[in-house]
């Protein structure tokens, strides 16, 4: 009791955030020593959504930590709401520490719509990381295709740009069912923005966009 | 060890080279890019400022003793490791073989260079990683590209932890009349390669004509090479007084280390030309991956090690 008490002062737990961020950073630089490559964009403070391959439950931790800070402060990952608030110490880093969006993958079980709410967190100002393949990819694929979130964002908000991150190396760091991971280098490439063309309509714009990730392989390892 | 004054004499005449270094280097952003807009010039500069910070380094590592120079090559083993097994040829069924590179024959390795078990520690990786490390992925039964996956990470060993543990290795060697100084040796070896490495790109840089391999590297220039090689041979040479060996002696190790370092960096191109790289990793501003810049040490440490220990002790 006295612990949950302690997690609730609200001063505390932005400083016990804060600093689980700083040691979640260091420790994904440490292990991976990320290198961001900005091909086609800057890292400037400008609004914008990030879409990347999701091979890894680390994947977004490893974006957040190669954004300058500045950026990383208002940048929030949409992650799923089922994995994040099932325990503690998950909902403690999901929601204090990163910030998350979180989003209800279960249709079924969901009180607000999971567009909506990127929206209004676009809507405050925030910048957003998302992994539009919707779950993890396990396959030997390299990109599954793409659930239609992307292309609503992208028709609501047609003034933010759609900034496609290809992670190369993360699924070989921590395959699934590893506890060891490897300290491999991992190379984060950012390619240019993307927007809703004129009367594109859903299919064209979910290909074009995963064309783009994907091509972003090819510049920036495997 | 005591900190033998001649160190300190070395470490000084460093930090002068790199004092006029960094008045040169200021001189000519001047002069050509004030804006730092000349991608030749602001390279050469963030060379020099990556070069304070590893003789620093460097220098907190010999002042540490022995502890302290194994500890730092240990990390340096390790991030040329990582940088290397990041392009090497891999499946999921290597994962356990990669960790124990990692976390097991590299950590070994370095105890024992530290306890000075010299019939282990030249052994381990040549024959024993050698031989089990491949029957770990075989467990894992995926035959696919089974021979480039365990060669390559063999060589990932050889060259980042088996042929660098070779520097701190030095101190182990007894040289009659030499005793508590052999930490001169590793600052000399560093001195002559790493002084030859950047004179082959002064030299090429202003005379370089002719490639020496053209498909791997256009900036190894045969006038680089010659340059550099007997600039810092001579440089080596000069210094014969600190170290064990007479000047004759000196000068030709010096130049065996110096050509040795040469076919290093030749080599290390080659790997990067074919996984397709320009560079081994980012870490290092201006000069790319700690691989970038331990290469000709790489090979050059093993044959300097090996020569002193057959003819010095």
């Amino acid at each position: 009791m006295a612990i949950s008490g302690f997690f609730t002062k609200p001063a505390l737990r932005r400083v016990l955030a804060g600093g689980a961020g700083a040691a979640i950073t260091l420790f994904a630089r440490l292990v991976t020593a990320p290198r961001a490559i900005w091909a086609g964009i800057e890292p400037v403070q400008k609004q914008r959504v990030y879409f990347a391959n999701h091979t890894s439950n680390a994947d977004f931790v490893l974006l957040w930590t190669v954004l300058p800070p500045a950026l990383r402060q208002h940048t929030r990952p949409v992650a799923a709401l089922d994995y994040w608030l099932k325990t503690p110490l998950r909902a403690f880093i999901g929601r204090d520490v990163f910030n998350a969006v979180l989003i209800d993958r279960r249709p079924e079980e969901r009180v607000a719509d999971p567009v909506a709410l990127m929206g209004e967190a676009l809507a405050d100002g925030a910048s957003l990381i998302l992994f539009p393949e919707g779950v993890r990819n396990m396959t030997e694929e390299p990109l599954l295709p793409f659930r239609s979130g992307l292309y609503h964002l992208a028709r609501q908000n047609p003034e933010i740009d759609l900034v496609p991150v290809w992670i190369s190396n993360l699924n070989r760091v921590m395959p699934k069912g590893e506890i060891v991971p490897l300290p491999l280098i991992c190379t984060l490439t950012f390619g240019a923005a993307l927007h809703l063309a004129e009367g594109e309509d859903k299919a064209d714009f979910l290909a074009r966009s995963h064309a783009a990730l994907l091509a972003l392989r090819e510049g920036g390892g495997q | 060890m005591n900190v033998a004054p001649h160190l300190i004499w070395l470490l000084l005449g460093v930090a002068a080279i790199l004092v006029v270094a960094t008045l040169i280097g200021a001189f000519l952003r001047a002069r050509v890019g004030p804006k730092g807009d000349n991608p030749v010039i602001e390279n050469l500069n963030a060379r020099i400022a990556a070069w304070w910070g590893m003789v620093i380094l460097l220098s907190l590592a010999f002042l540490a003793g022995k502890a302290g120079v194994v500890i730092l090559f240990a990390l340096l083993s390790f991030s040329a490791l990582r940088e290397f097994l990041t392009l090497t040829t891999k499946a999921r069924a290597d994962h356990w073989s990669l960790a124990g590179a990692f976390f097991l024959v590299l950590p070994l390795q370095y105890w024992l260079v530290s306890v000075d078990w010299y019939g282990f520690y030249s052994v381990l990786i040549p024959v024993y990683a050698f031989l089990l490390m491949p029957v770990v992925s075989a467990l894992r039964g995926e035959p696919k590209d089974f021979l480039t996956r365990v060669a390559e990470t063999q060589w990932a060993l050889m060259i980042c932890v088996f042929c660098v543990s070779h520097v701190p290795a030095l101190l182990n060697l007894k040289i009659v009349g030499y005793e508590g100084r052999s930490v001169i040796l590793i600052a000399w070896l560093i001195f002559t390669v790493q002084l030859s490495d950047v004179m082959q790109y002064v030299w090429g840089k202003l005379f370089g004509r002719h490639p020496v391999a053209p498909k791997l590297s256009p900036s190894k220039t045969w006038e680089g090479l010659i340059g550099g090689v007997l600039t810092a041979s001579l440089a080596g040479a000069a210094l014969w007084w600190m170290t064990p060996f007479t000047l004759p002696e000196a000068a030709g190790l010096a130049l065996i280390v110096t050509v040795m370092g040469f076919f290093g960096g030749l080599v290390m191109s080659a790997i990067k030309r074919d996984k397709g790289v320009k560079d081994w990793g980012h870490l290092i501003p201006g000069h790319g991956g700690f691989l970038d810049r331990l290469d000709s040490v790489v090979f050059a440490a093993p044959v300097f090690f090996h020569i002193i220990r057959w003819y010095w002790t």
